[in-house]
């Protein structure tokens, strides 16, 4: 090439403009980055729910169901009676209403009941844990350490398995069917679960079976009891107590004018309970007014729509034959730990009832851990360490028995934390959990991109259908809605291969490696506009200062 | 490329609905052009455009799609302008289709000859593109253009509206909006920056004309711009697409922003993209999330003397004519 057939001045061959390298020009890289989307952030059990959900998008759902299910085994379970903290947070709620993750975890969940698809069991590694309690926190952990190899035998006190799953939530909201399923098929990966056996000396049992670490998932079984005063000629009985009498199909104890004190879930439960036992009526008793109760808004309105009364503001003073005096409260201003306190106003008024069923919460039943006296007992629950080991080297607790939320969702990441936690410590190394992304936030995100869809309702038995029987009273969504649903999912954070980017760049900076593999930006050419940061529907790019 | 709507295709569009470039979710024949990895990027990289530069996007749309409709047979003209200089400083091009530079006024006759050419060689394939940016299309080129019009070549027009003589420092050109601040209309005096009641609105001059196809387009709607250009092909005749690029450099815009420019200006109602065919509008694209005008002003250093107390009549003149535009083009 000879520089004299060049025009005056001019140094270079004529060409494309690819050997001009605007790269050069750049001061902000972009890059592609994965942040956390909230509703995954907000998961209990740790959940990758965007990434479950974009595989639902796809109709991939035995992908969806695998990938759900390395955080949480129950999704039939879950996408039932989880109060879905991850749809509270969802960005999509401040455009118009979250995305129905939890209806669309269960459409999941019974897929993979139609199909039979089972779990798989890690390779032996020789090792034996003990769990104590086969409740979900129980039965979670044990799921967890045997996909990592280890041989697992839970102990439980009641006759059938699932704990408060089973003895707590009624029949309603949960099918047994599709717990026992669930179970079942935790069982089929070589969990042996030994029932109807109470352990009172938990080193002794760990000596017998030869059992490397030991699980203690307890719950908290013991029921808060009030003496009243008066003369009472009705019965005061627990809410633990009773629905575990209805599920075990003992006698009815709720029958005539029940009154249930309490304003958490479980008043909700034992209310509705009773309604659908044929109660003559049915009165809850809260301290708080209605916007201070513990229980979720969608349980009380449901307990309402099907006749349970409701007073509120109101505290039990007295129970003289059948007769219960209530002292009228008022909202106090001070909030102590959440919750306000009615203050007396000395205004009383009288109910009749037939029986009385308290509410009022459950602690730990310390029985089985005198033994060892290295775990300590400390305001009703047991003292564990950030890794949920107790005192005793090689016990470990976790669930309603540990301090926490006490939600079935909180159980079940507790028995994965625990799982992995335990699965270090038998390779004498401490479980180090994997850093977190950043979160994402919507201004972060460029929303024009999303297209109003409204979320799908589920279906919804009518209350007057509901008082007769134990019937579901949500439904499932059908193909069609869940996959509506699922994409209605703007996958904050993380790429959903929009093409925007690659679309919108006006450099043709970035380079399409085709369906699944993503983007590449080509440094040579981006000026670093920044564009594709700024028009990224999801958030999933960010622009990083260049080392000039 | 035509939009269809099976009912699959239908259950597919709610994650991002029809607005984001691609969707995995969407068949290959759903997508955008800008979508595909066999986009023709007929102006490719190493071009020498300012950062995040509109007029550089929506060439590169408006010209995939029309290689995409013709089967690649397209010759585009190009009037004197940022276009032509940040692609084409010799001895580097970075064209990847037939392209021919004209003077800055004649671009629209020098696509009328080159339609005329191909009349007469019998080639009734290959299509025609003048473009030009709005100094060469309402000032400079506009008596060429009017011609062109007048003759009902068949040629498509497509002007890249960024309002101003941008790559000659940001003058004022007739298609510079009321208000604006250009090196020649600066923001003093009793009447700062552009003049009111003056300048000219192509499309509407276009539409006089009565010819074939006359659309309005924006950079930050793909699929709209796309549908345009697909539609401005299936005519014969002359054509006219205007679409607004936003010019980070001469709007005092961040780079990043120029997208998010382009859609706030038709948010705010004071960009109306519509179409008319024969001289009577036919549809307009309605506005999805209307935005006060202020919003859009804000964002752009060229308006800032608009918000200050002192120049609220200016202010009140470019809101009214948002409601005008948003009535007379029923963009709500």
């Amino acid at each position: 090439m000879t520089v004299q057939h060049k025009p005056f001045a001019i140094t270079l061959d004529v060409g494309s403009s690819h050997l001009n390298k605007t790269g050069s020009w750049r001061s902000m890289r972009p890059v592609y980055v994965d942040r956390l989307p909230p509703c995954n952030k907000a998961c209990p059990s740790g959940e990758n729910i965007q990434g479950w959900l974009s595989l639902a998008e796809e109709k991939d759902y035995q992908g969806a169901w695998r990938l759900l299910t390395r955080d949480n085994p129950f999704p039939a379970v879950m996408g039932r009676v989880c109060y879905h903290p991850c749809e509270n947070t969802c960005n999509r709620g401040q455009l118009d209403v979250p995305v129905g993750i939890n209806s669309v975890e269960r459409f999941i969940g019974e897929q993979g009941l139609t199909h039979n698809w089972q779990f798989h069991a890690g390779e032996d590694t020789g090792k034996k844990v003990m769990v104590i309690g086969a409740g979900p926190a129980g039965l979670a952990a044990a799921y967890h350490l045997r996909r990592l190899g280890h041989q697992v035998t839970i102990f439980d006190a009641a006759e059938k398995p699932g704990g408060m799953m089973r003895y707590g939530i009624p029949k309603y909201r949960l099918p047994r069917e599709k717990l026992n399923a669930e179970i079942y098929r935790i069982e089929q990966m070589g969990v042996t679960l030994v029932l109807n056996h109470a352990i009172d000396n938990i080193e002794r049992s760990q000596q017998e079976g030869n059992f490397d670490a030991v699980v203690v998932a307890i719950g908290a079984q013991k029921s808060t009891h009030i003496d009243f005063s008066g003369q009472s000629s009705i019965p005061i009985l627990d809410a633990l107590s009773v629905l575990r009498a209805i599920e075990m199909e003992k006698r009815n104890p709720l029958i005539g004018r029940v009154v249930v004190y309490g304003g958490g879930n479980s008043a909700m439960d034992v209310a509705r309970t009773a309604i659908r036992m044929g109660a003559q009526d049915v009165t809850v008793i809260s301290r708080q007014e209605e916007a201070h109760m513990s229980a979720h808004p969608f349980e009380i309105k449901e307990a309402l729509e099907e006749g349970a009364q409701l007073l509120c503001l109101r505290a039990i003073t007295e129970i003289n034959g059948q007769v219960i005096t209530l002292e009228r409260l008022k909202t106090s201003e001070e909030h102590h730990s959440g919750h306000s306190h009615g203050v007396a106003t000395g205004e009383l008024e009288t109910i009749s009832a037939d029986v009385v069923v308290l509410a009022i919460g459950q602690v730990l039943n310390d029985d089985c851990l005198s033994a060892t006296p290295k775990i300590v007992v400390k305001n009703h629950t047991i003292e564990v360490n950030n890794m949920m080991q107790t005192g005793q080297d090689g016990i470990f607790a976790i669930g309603d028995a540990v301090p926490s939320q006490r939600s079935v969702t909180t159980a079940l990441g507790h028995g994965k934390k625990v799982a992995r936690a335990i699965h270090a410590w038998l390779n004498g190394k401490t479980y180090q959990p994997a850093p977190q992304n950043e979160v994402v936030t919507l201004d972060k995100m460029e929303p024009w991109y999303y297209s109003d869809a409204p979320r799908t309702v589920q279906p919804h038995l009518e209350s007057m259908r509901r008082k007769n029987g134990f019937a579901e009273v949500l439904g499932d969504l059908d193909q069609d809605h869940a996959t509506y649903e699922a994409r209605r999912c703007m996958s904050c954070g993380n790429c959903f291969e929009c093409d925007n980017c690659y679309g919108i760049c006006p450099d043709n900076a970035i380079t399409k490696l085709g369906s699944g593999k993503g983007f590449e930006f080509k440094y040579d050419y981006c000026k670093g506009c920044g564009m594709c940061e700024a028009e990224c529907p999801c958030g999933a790019i960010a622009m990083v200062t260049e080392d000039i | 490329m035509t939009q269809k709507n099976t009912a699959e295709q239908t259950v597919k569009f709610y994650q991002t609905g029809t607005f984001t470039v691609g969707n995995r979710l969407l068949d290959e024949e759903f997508r955008t052009v800008q979508a595909t990895e066999e986009r023709s990027n007929s102006i490719d990289s190493g071009h020498r455009a300012c950062q995040g530069c509109g007029q550089a996007l929506g060439a590169r749309y408006a010209l995939d799609t029309a290689m995409r409709v013709t089967n690649n047979k397209i010759i585009a003209a190009n009037a004197t302008g940022c276009l032509e200089v940040f692609t084409t400083p010799y001895p580097e091009t970075a064209w990847s289709i037939p392209w021919v530079h004209s003077l800055f006024g004649n671009v629209a006759s020098v696509a009328s000859g080159i339609a005329a050419t191909l009349k007469a060689k019998g080639d009734s394939e290959t299509r025609v593109i003048a473009q030009g940016g709005d100094g060469g299309t309402t000032d400079i080129g506009f008596a060429c253009l009017s011609g062109l019009f007048d003759r009902n070549d068949d040629v498509l027009y497509i002007c890249y509206d960024n309002g101003g003589y941008m790559n000659t420092g940001v003058q004022r050109s007739s298609a510079t909006p009321g208000g604006a601040r250009t090196a020649t209309t600066m923001p003093v005096g009793e009447h700062p920056g552009s003049s009111f009641n003056t300048g000219k609105f192509l499309p509407a001059i276009a539409m006089a004309h009565e010819i074939p196809y006359v659309a309005t387009a924006s950079v930050h709607d793909l699929h709209d711009l796309e549908r345009k250009v697909e539609k401005a092909m299936s005519f014969r005749g002359a054509r006219y697409i205007q679409i607004n690029v936003p010019c980070p450099l001469g709007w005092g815009s961040l780079p990043a922003h120029t997208i998010k420019l382009a859609r706030m200006g038709v948010e705010s109602g004071l960009v109306p993209l519509f179409e008319a065919e024969y001289g009577e509008l036919t549809q307009s694209t309605k506005i999805r999330y209307q935005i006060p005008v202020e919003d859009y002003l804000k964002a752009q250093r060229r308006f800032a003397h608009v918000l200050k107390p002192a120049n609220v009549a200016q202010l009140e003149t470019i809101r009214a004519l948002a409601e005008k535009n948003i009535k007379r083009y029923a963009l709500l």
